[in-house]
C-alpha cells in the first residue's frame, strides 16, 4: 500500500485518504452556457501528465493538495492549500 | 509401504499414525505427512485428472505449484495435496473426474484431443445463436472442466488481521534468506524472516548439504532477539512502498517494511517430451523432498535427467535410498565434472552425456510411468527425475518492478531491479551454489541496513562482491509429432498448440497467453513461462529477451477470501440513553451504525404499542431520543456567509435566537440533506444534519471551505452532543414545571426560535421545531449529561402522561404531517421543485451550491412531483415503498413512504406522480406488490393539521 505524506499528519497509509480529483478552474455560473455547465458537472479531464489534486485525510478531515504523475503514480509533493509556494 | 528409515523423513512422526480416506478408500500416513506424501507412501501416485484431456496426473514439484495435486476436501475445493497436512478422519476425493479417479469416463477426451485444437473455445462456442454460450455450451463445459465443488454450507472459520512493522523483511528462509536475516539482525536491525515452508532452511532441508550447515544457521538465528522468524507464512504480494501481505494460517499480517530482501529462490523446470506428464515423472527436488521430508521412496527403478550438479546429487540420494538408478542422462556435452558427478561415476552408475529424453510411455491408461526412451533406447523405470535447470522465482521481484531478461549464451532467465528499497538476493540475483547464496544474502543485507544507517562491519566485503556465474545449460524442448509434449500441465497445452497460435497470428506473448490460456492455471506460468517464451522466440525469429514473459501480479499463491475479509468487526454506535432504552424494554434496530429504539415493548402487540406511542404524542407528550442527528457548530465572522453559500435559504440575515430550516443541494441541483440552523450569536450557528448524511455534510463543508477560505470553523458535535425531543400538546406545561432559567412560554419562546440555558441542572440549547407537527422543544446537551436530563424529563413528565416513543412512531408522526425524510422521500435527482419546496429556495441570493443547476433544470421542465396519497379503508391493496405509480401503463413515479395513520384512521403515502396529476383530487394508479392496480386520490402533503396550528401554539 502506498504511503502518502500529509502536510499535517505526516506519512500515512493511502487508505486513510480520499481523492477529490484534480483542481479545476472555477467557472462563473452566471457566465457559463448550459452545455458548458453540464460538461463541468459530468465530464472530467483524464490526460496523461502531472496534475494537482485535492486529497482529504479522512480521520482528521483535512484537505490539502498533492502533485501527482498520473502515469507513474509518483506523488511529487503535497502541500496545504493556503501555501503560496504551493500554487504553481 | 515404501517408507525409508530415519533419518529420512524429517517432517514425519512415525509414532503417530493418521487415518484418512482417499476416493473412499482407507489410507494411512504419519503426523507431519502431506496428503500427497501419505498417498505416495501407500503407492497411490495418481492424484487428479487433467483439465482438458482427463489424463492421470500426480505430484510433480511438491511445492503446491501446479494443478496436478489439487484435491477436494468436504468443505474446501482445490486443496494442494502436496502442501496440506493430512489429518485424522480427513475425507479426500479427486476433482474433475466423471466417475472415479481411477476409472474416469472422460478419459476418452485424451483420444478426442484433435477435435479440440488450441483456441477451440473461442472458435466453437460462438453459435448457433447469440445466447448459445450462456444457455448451452457454458453449462456443459462447467460440468466437464470444473475444478472442485464449493460447499455452500461450510462452517465459518475465524480469520483475523494483524499489522506488522519491521526495518528489514526477508522473504525466503533458504540459505540466502537466512544469511541475509542473520547479517541484518547482527548489525542491529529489526528483522522479520518469513518462509512458506513449515521449517527454515529451504533447499538445505532436502538437498545433499551437510546438516551441520543448517543447524549452525538455525542456532545463530535463534539467538537473535531482534530477528523474528515466521515459518508456514506465505508472502503473497509486493505492493507500493514495501507493503506486503504475509499469510500465516488464517491470519493476514499487513506488513510494512523499510527495506525488503527478496530471497525467493528458484523454480525447477520440467523437460518437454512426449508423455512428460505421467505420474512418476517429477522434479529432482520433488524426489528429494519426498525422501528427506517424508521418508517416502519415490520409486524402485529410476532414470535421472541431470543437466546440472543438483541432478547428480539427486541420483546419489536415490542410490542411498535404495532406488536402482538405471541411467543418468545429462543433456550437456563436454566435460564439466563437479564433485557429485565424480562421486556418482565412482559408484559405477552409467552416465550418458549429450543425452535427450525423447519420450515416455505409461502403464495401462497412462496411470504411471513405465519406460522412457533415451537416445533411441527404451529403459524400463517407474521414476524419472527431472533436473533440467531452474528459473528465478520472479513473481515478487517483478511485482516490485524487476525486469526479466534472458542470457542468450547460458539460456538462463535473469532479473534486474531498480527499486532502492527492495534488494534481490540468491538465485533471483544470479547467485548460485551454497557459497554464492551466503554471499548474496549478506550482500543484500548490507545494502539494506546501510540504507537504514547501520554500520557495515569492517571485515565484511560482500557488498562489493558480484553474483557468481551459474553453470550454463539449455533445457531441451523435444517436440513430438504425435504431441502430448506438455508445456503447461494445468491447461493441457502442448508444443503444437503454441505453434498453432503463432500460425494464427498471435505472436506477442500476452496474446499467446490469452489465446492458448498458457500460464493461466494455478501454476501461473511457474513451469511454463520460460518454455513458452523460448518456443515463441524460436518460431518468430526473435530472442527470448525480446519475447519476454507475461506480467506477474499479486497474489503469488492462492488465498482464501476469508483471509482477505478478516473477521467481522461491525461498527456500532449507541446513544448516551442506550441503557435507558433497554431498561424500558425498547426493541432496538440498527439505523446505519446507530442503534435506535424501534418501539418500547409494553407487552402488547407491536402495532398497538406503536399506535399508543403516536397517540401519546398527539394527545399528551412524548419523548424521543434524537441523539443520532448530525450536529455541527459553525463559528467565525463568515459563518453566515458560509451557510448562505451551502444552503438554499438565507442564513446571514437570520436573526440571533431564530431557528431556520436548511436545505442542501449538490452541484447538480439535487437535494442531499436538510436540517435546521439555530443562530446562537452573530458569529455562531448550531446546525443539524440528517443521521445518515452528517459525515458527508461535514466533509463537504470543509472541502468547500478549503477552496473558499472563509473565516469559519466547523465542529462536528454529533457524538459529543445528545438531543431529546419533547413533543406534544402538554410539552410546554411539562417543561414549565422543571427547574430552568428558560422561559418556555409562547410569548417568550415562539415557534422557530432557540434558547440557551439550564434545565434540571444540565446546560442545554433548546429549539422549537416541529417534526411531529405538535408543540415541540428539542433539547440538546453534552452527551455526558444527557442521561441525567432524560431521567429528569421522565420524572417530571409522569403526571403529564409522558411516554418515550420510538423510530416507527416518529416515522408515522412525520408522515401524517407530510414531512419528508431525505434519502427515503428523495433520490439522486430530486429537486426542491419536485418536493414543492420553492419556499425554501432563496430567490435573492446571488449564489448557493446547486443554484445554477436548478435554474437550468427548471428550464428543462419538471416531470414529477411529490404528493400525498390517501387510501380508502376498503382499498383492495396497499402499496409498499418503491411501488410504481403508473400513467397509461408507463411508470412515472413511485411510492416513497407509506403507513397507516392511527390519528386519521386511514393509510397515507408520499409518492412521486406525473407533475400534471399533482393537484388535489387527481386520481393516480399505483401498482402494488401483488400486481394489483389501485386508483388513489392525490391529497395535500400535510395530511394532519395543514394549518400548523398545533406546532405553532
Amino acid at each position: 500500500m502506498k504511503i502518502l505524506t500529509c502536510p499535517m499528519n505526516g506519512d500515512r497509509n493511502i487508505d486513510e485518504f480520499q481523492s477529490f480529483g484534480p483542481v479545476r478552474a472555477g467557472l462563473d455560473p452566471d457566465r457559463t452556457a448550459d452545455a458548458e455547465w453540464a460538461r463541468h458537472l459530468f465530464r472530467a479531464e483524464n490526460r496523461k501528465g502531472v496534475v494537482i489534486e485535492w486529497w482529504r485525510h479522512v480521520p482528521s478531515n483535512y484537505y490539502f493538495l498533492a502533485e501527482r504523475d498520473l502515469v507513474s503514480n509518483e506523488i511529487i509533493r503535497t502541500f496545504d492549500s493556503s501555501d503560496p509556494q504551493g500554487r504553481t | 509401504m515404501s517408507r525409508l528409515p530415519a533419518p529420512w523423513g524429517s517432517r514425519i512422526d512415525r509414532g503417530r499414525t493418521v487415518r484418512f480416506t482417499f476416493e473412499g478408500r482407507a489410507c494411512e500416513g504419519y503426523a507431519g505427512d502431506t496428503i500427497a506424501s501419505a498417498l505416495a507412501a501407500g503407492g497411490q501416485w495418481m492424484l487428479s485428472r487433467s483439465f482438458k484431456y482427463h489424463r492421470p496426473r500426480g505430484l510433480f514439484s511438491m511445492t503446491g505449484a501446479e494443478a496436478n495435486t489439487l484435491v477436494q476436501l468436504p468443505s474446501e475445493p482445490n486443496v494442494a495435496a502436496d502442501l496440506t497436512a493430512v489429518r485424522e478422519g480427513m475425507a479426500v476425493t479427486a476433482q474433475n473426474v466423471n466417475g472415479s479417479l481411477d476409472r474416469d469416463r472422460d478419459a476418452i477426451m485424451d483420444r478426442l484431443g484433435h477435435f479440440m485444437p488450441v483456441g477451440f473455445y473461442y472458435r466453437t462456442f460462438m453459435g448457433p445463436r447469440r445466447d448459445s454460450w450462456l444457455k448451452f455450451w457454458e453449462p456443459i463445459i462447467r460440468r466437464k472442466a470444473g475444478l472442485g465443488k464449493v460447499d455452500t454450507n461450510a462452517q465459518h472459520r475465524h480469520f483475523d488481521k494483524s499489522h506488522l512493522h519491521c526495518e528489514i523483511l526477508v522473504v525466503g528462509a533458504g540459505p540466502t534468506g537466512l544469511s541475509a536475516a542473520i547479517a541484518a539482525a547482527e548489525a542491529g536491525a529489526d528483522v522479520v524472516l518469513c518462509d512458506e515452508n513449515p521449517e527454515i532452511g529451504g533447499s538445505l532441508t532436502y538437498g545433499r548439504d551437510d546438516p551441520a550447515t543448517l543447524a549452525g544457521l538455525a542456532e545463530r538465528a535463534q539467538s537473535l532477539s531482534n530477528l523474528r522468524v515466521m515459518t508456514a507464512t506465505l508472502c503473497n504480494g509486493w505492493y507500493e512502498d514495501n507493503w506486503l501481505p504475509l499469510i500465516q494460517g488464517d491470519r493476514l499480517y499487513c506488513t510494512r517494511a523499510a527495506e525488503v530482501v527478496l530471497a525467493t529462490g528458484s523454480i525447477g523446470q520440467p523437460a518437454i517430451f512426449r508423455n512428460n506428464d505421467l505420474p512418476g515423472i517429477m522434479l529432482g527436488s520433488a524426489a528429494q523432498r519426498l525422501m528427506r521430508h517424508y521418508g517416502v521412496r519415490p520409486g524402485r527403478k529410476a532414470v535421472v535427467i541431470a543437466a546440472d550438479e543438483e541432478g547428480y546429487g539427486v541420483a546419489l540420494d536415490l542410490i542411498e535410498a535404495g532406488v536402482r538408478v538405471m541411467l543418468v542422462a545429462d543433456p550437456r556435452s563436454g566435460d564439466m565434472q563437479g564433485p557429485f558427478e565424480a562421486e556418482l561415476r565412482a559408484s559405477g552408475v552409467s552416465v550418458q552425456k549429450a543425452a535427450t529424453i525423447e519420450a515416455a510411455e505409461g502403464t495401462a491408461g497412462n496411470r504411471h510411468l513405465a519406460r522412457v526412451r533415451v537416445g533411441g533406447r527404451w529403459i524400463d523405470c517407474d521414476l524419472l527425475t527431472v533436473s533440467t535447470g531452474k528459473v528465478p522465482a520472479w513473481q515478487l521481484p517483478c511485482q516490485a518492478g524487476a525486469k526479466v531478461g534472458h542470457d542468450q549464451t547460458t539460456g538462463l532467465m535473469t532479473l534486474s531491479l531498480a527499486n532502492a528499497g527492495v534488494h534481490l538476493a540468491g538465485y533471483v540475483a544470479g547467485d548460485d551454489g551454497l557459497e554464492g547464496s551466503f554471499r548474496g544474502g549478506r550482500r543484500a543485507a548490507e545494502a539494506a541496513f546501510s540504507r537504514l544507517g547501520y554500520e557495515v562491519a569492517p571485515n565484511a566485503n560482500d557488498a562489493a562482491s558480484s553474483p557468481t556465474m551459474r553453470a550454463a545449460h539449455v533445457q531441451p524442448v523435444v517436440a513430438h509429432p504425435k504431441g502430448r509434449d506438455f508445456v503447461d500441465f494445468d491447461e493441457d497445452l502442448q508444443v503444437k498448440d503454441l505453434h498453432n497460435a503463432i500460425k494464427d497470428g498471435y505472436c506477442e506473448i500476452e496474446l499467446v497467453k490469452r489465446f492458448t490460456t498458457v500460464g493461466m492455471g494455478p501454476s501461473q506460468g511457474r513451469h511454463s513461462a520460460l518454455a513458452t517464451a523460448r518456443i515463441v522466440a524460436e518460431a518468430t525469429g526473435r530472442s527470448v529477451a525480446e519475447v519476454g514473459i507475461t506480467t506477474a501480479r499479486p497474489p503469488v499463491g492462492p488465498e482464501t477470501l476469508g483471509v482477505l475479509a478478516g473477521h467481522h468487526l461491525p461498527l456500532e454506535r449507541r446513544t448516551a440513553m442506550h441503557a435507558r432504552h433497554i431498561a424500558l424494554n425498547a426493541v432496538m434496530k440498527p439505523v446505519g451504525a446507530w442503534w435506535r429504539p424501534y418501539f418500547y415493548d409494553s407487552g402488547d402487540e407491536a402495532r398497538k404499542a406503536i399506535h399508543s406511542e403516536i397517540m401519546a404524542v398527539r394527545q399528551a407528550v412524548g419523548l424521543l431520543d434524537v441523539s443520532t442527528l448530525g450536529k455541527l457548530e459553525l463559528r467565525g465572522a463568515d459563518a453566515g456567509e458560509f451557510l448562505d453559500r451551502l444552503y438554499t435559504m438565507a442564513h446571514a440575515s437570520q436573526p440571533v435566537g431564530r431557528v431556520r430550516y436548511c436545505l442542501m443541494l449538490n452541484e447538480m441541483g439535487s437535494v442531499v440533506d436538510d436540517g435546521v440552523a439555530y443562530r446562537m450569536a452573530g458569529d455562531r450557528y448550531y446546525v443539524t444534519a440528517t443521521t445518515g448524511a452528517v459525515a458527508r455534510v461535514y466533509a463537504d463543508m470543509l472541502f468547500w471551505n478549503a477552496q473558499w477560505r472563509l473565516r469559519v470553523d466547523v465542529l462536528n458535535l454529533t457524538g459529543a452532543f445528545s438531543g431529546l425531543n419533547v413533543t406534544g400538546p402538554k410539552a410546554r406545561s411539562l417543561l414549565a414545571t422543571m427547574e430552568s432559567d428558560i422561559d418556555f412560554s409562547r410569548e417568550a419562546f415562539p415557534y422557530l426560535s432557540g434558547r440557551e440555558g439550564v434545565v434540571a441542572g444540565v446546560p442545554v440549547r433548546v429549539m422549537r421545531i416541529g417534526f411531529t407537527g405538535e408543540l415541540s422543544y428539542e433539547l440538546h446537551c453534552p452527551s455526558s449529561l444527557a442521561p441525567a436530563l432524560w431521567d429528569a424529563l421522565m420524572a417530571a413528565g409522569e403526571p403529564h402522561g409522558l411516554r418515550p416513543y420510538g423510530l416507527e412512531a416518529s416515522r408515522i408522526l412525520r408522515l401524517e404531517k407530510g414531512h419528508i425524510l431525505i434519502g427515503q422521500d428523495t433520490d439522486a435527482i430530486t429537486t426542491p421543485d419536485e418536493l414543492g419546496f420553492g419556499w425554501a429556495v432563496s430567490k435573492k441570493k446571488p449564489f448557493f451550491v446547486g443554484k445554477r443547476s436548478i435554474e437550468m433544470r427548471a428550464r428543462l421542465g419538471q416531470s414529477r412531483k411529490l404528493v400525498g396519497l390517501r387510501f380508502a379503508n376498503d382499498a383492495k391493496a396497499i402499496p409498499g415503498e418503491n411501488c410504481l405509480v403508473l400513467r397509461g401503463g408507463t411508470p412515472v413515479g413511485h411510492v416513497t413512504s407509506v403507513g397507516f395513520s392511527p390519528t386519521l384512521g386511514y393509510t397515507i403515502a408520499l409518492a412521486y406522480v406525473y407533475v400534471g396529476d399533482a393537484t388535489e383530487g387527481s386520481l393516480v394508479t399505483v401498482k402494488c406488490r401483488d400486481g394489483a392496480l389501485v386508483d388513489v386520490p392525490v391529497v395535500a402533503h400535510a395530511f394532519f393539521d395543514p394549518a400548523n396550528a398545533r406546532q405553532e401554539m
